[in-house]
């Protein structure tokens, strides 16, 4: 009951700081808030796919291209409000979710990193191709948004894609995702339905994938497919396995990681701004080597903390990817 | 079904496609120029499957930096050649710089997460690295397009009427070579001999006294030397230029080559890159809708059918678990 109440006041006081922090900030910082929000949809996402069923995917940008050209296409050339087309990315997200998992029912480990890794570039590939609906590398313009706008669009969206994670994974669907993770054969064998829960999953996942795209072109109010790069999607990568796989609260601290410490080692001119990747790439290899499950285990030190003296308290067990 | 596929499927396959390649080769001019064309991209995919095959079968890791550290290898080749050395004297103070970088690299990124035991672990590290080095790329010679100079003269050969480059043919030689080369240093040397055990067998390996851990880190070097000559190879070509990100495709077509070939498989990495080298640039010539930004869509279609039809590739082994 402790550690109920404690855990119910860590999150209002997180909701206060994002309900009060646009109001401190300029407006440059406001979007570059929302961006936060951004990768904290798209990291839920990929969590749900890699980090509660255990199927690595190294392309999570290629689903936020997808999202992202929806609402771009929609907007710039048939004059559809921005906001409506979310719903329509979500949709679309979710069907491309469910013809990537379909293949990947037969791939574990290496061979779906590969792909995954392969679509992530393949897709801007096709975005240039087919310039007449993309603008091609020229791109489409956006209507502008105030930073303030956005920023409320951004968390407002974040919450809901969190709380229904949250909702997905407590009840029945999330043990079959877990089971799946941490033994097929175990879970295939108590009546789990591999292949249903398996292209669930990467439904769901390339669905929220794809709405944080949509909210990504409209903070930048452009769209190309540069946007949609490699860095993106092993950004989101590393902020999932940094916050912590298999852990809700841990994708906040991945996000946040992921769009405030390569700004915020910008800004700080402790190394020149050209010196940022080195550096961000070098900071990700500690990470793994010192905190290889991620910050899940430092959040779930400081949520058992009321219990400690009650009794030894571990609910976040590493979770665990096949080899094969 | 994959298992149940015939055991001579394979090899009249290959029969098949090396048939198409020499009837079509003798029959039209162009096509036999644009096949040893696109045999010479294959050469620099197979020299880059093959880093990943060597990688992938002593830890079962796919090394995500590789294209990475190629590129920055082949900015220290182009800077030595800036302060002056020969093209060669480059080259070989080059694979001496990749060595030392690929074990170095093990050592300190790889290692302390390997020993956790967690394959995703082990990929986010090789994709930090992956960030950090093309980031050191762009750091140090910026993001301008650089020009490389290629090891052979701008010369053909006409043979019955057939331009063959003597830059394709040399790519093509240079890639067979050094995989050559390194098949002799597996097979017949000692340490080939105790880099297989430790990658094979790492517990009896041990036992029997070979340093595991070194035989690891020198195949990272290994692999790290020959994605030199392949980023030094692709730099010199007028597709892929020298630029920061200039192996991120190349990179996708090694993949491409690797599971091909089976993954495990470095013969199969090579076939695989020659043949994929060849269709592609077959298709792009004589297929009008198949435009340059197609070819890397291209690429993801053949890994995703190959591992849907026969996951284990040309020449790999079909695992079998066990409940």
């Amino acid at each position: 009951m402790k550690r109920r109440w404690f855990e119910l006041g860590l999150i209002a006081a997180a909701a206060l700081v994002v309900a009060v922090m646009p109001f401190l900030l300029s407006n440059y910082n406001r979007s570059q808030g929302a961006t936060v929000a951004v990768y904290l949809i798209a990291i839920l996402g990929l969590n749900i796919v890699t980090g509660y069923t255990g199927q690595i995917s190294i392309g999570h940008g290629a689903f936020m291209a997808i999202g992202g050209y929806t609402t771009a296409i929609l907007t710039h050339n048939h004059g559809w409000n921005d906001v409506a087309t979310l719903p329509i990315a979500l949709a679309i997200g979710f069907g491309a979710g469910v013809i990537v998992g379909l293949p990947a029912l037969r791939f574990h480990g290496a061979y779906l990193a590969l792909l995954t890794f392969a679509l992530a570039l393949a897709v801007p590939q096709l975005a240039k191709n087919y310039s007449h609906f993309t603008g091609g590398t020229e791109g489409l313009a956006l209507p502008t948004h105030t930073g303030l706008w956005l920023y409320g669009l951004a968390w407002a969206t974040a919450t809901v894609v969190f709380v229904l994670t949250w909702v997905l994974l407590r009840g029945r669907t999330g043990r079959a995702f877990r089971a799946v993770r941490d033994s097929e054969i175990a879970a295939a064998s108590s009546g789990i339905g591999l292949a249903l829960h398996k292209t669930l999953a990467f439904g769901v996942s390339a669905a929220f994938a794809s709405v944080a795209g949509s909210i990504y072109v409209l903070i930048n109010n452009f769209v190309n497919p540069d946007v949609f790069g490699l860095t993106l999607s092993l950004y989101i990568l590393i902020g999932a396995v940094v916050g912590g796989l298999g852990s809700l609260w841990g994708v906040v601290v991945g996000a946040a990681f992921v769009q405030l410490l390569p700004i915020g080692l910008t800004s700080s001119n402790a190394v020149s701004s050209e010196a940022v990747p080195v550096v961000f790439g070098a900071i990700v290899i500690v990470v793994m080597a010192l905190l290889p499950q991620g910050s899940a285990v430092i959040l779930g030190g400081i949520a058992g903390l009321p219990n400690r003296f009650r009794r030894s308290h571990s609910s976040y067990p590493p979770p665990r990817m096949e080899a094969r | 079904m994959p298992a149940n596929l015939r055991p001579w499927i394979v090899p009249a396959l290959l029969a098949g496609l090396v048939i198409f390649l020499l009837v079509g080769s003798l029959r039209s001019a162009l096509f036999a120029q644009q096949t040893v064309s696109g045999l010479a991209n294959g050469g620099i995919y197979a020299s880059l499957g093959v880093a990943l095959v060597l990688i992938y079968r002593a830890t079962q890791v796919i090394n995500f930096a590789q294209g990475a550290i190629a590129t920055f290898t082949t900015y220290v080749a182009w800077q030595f050649m800036q302060w002056g050395l020969g093209y060669w004297g480059a080259f070989v103070i080059t694979l001496c710089v990749a060595f030392a970088g690929g074990i170095a690299i093990q050592l300190v990124a790889i290692r302390p997460v390997e020993r956790r035991g967690n394959v995703l672990t082990v990929v986010i590290a090789s994709i930090g690295v992956l960030i950090a080095v093309e980031g050191a790329v762009g750091w140090i010679w910026g993001p301008e397009i650089r020009f490389m100079p290629s090891a052979f003269p701008v010369r053909t050969y006409h043979v019955g009427g057939v331009a063959f480059s003597l830059q394709d043919l040399g790519t093509i030689g240079v890639s067979i070579a050094s995989v050559v080369v390194l098949w002799a240093l597996f097979q017949f040397t000692k340490l080939g001999l105790a880099m297989r055990a430790a990658a094979l067998r790492p517990n009896a390996a041990r036992l029997v006294g070979v340093r595991v851990s070194w035989m690891l880190s020198f195949g990272w070097g290994l692999a790290a030397v020959l994605g030199a000559i392949a980023g030094m190879m692709a730099a010199a070509s007028p597709s892929v230029l020298l630029q920061p990100n200039m192996m991120d495709g190349v990179l996708i077509y090694a993949f491409a080559a690797a599971v091909l070939g089976g993954l495990e498989s470095p013969l199969g990495a090579v076939i695989g890159g020659l043949a994929i080298g060849a269709m592609l640039n077959l298709l792009s010539s004589y297929v009008s809708w198949v435009t340059p930004q197609l070819l890397l869509p291209a690429a993801f279609v053949v890994m995703l059918t190959v591992l849907l039809v026969k996951p284990s590739g040309l020449f790999g082994r079909t695992r079998v678990h066990r409940v």
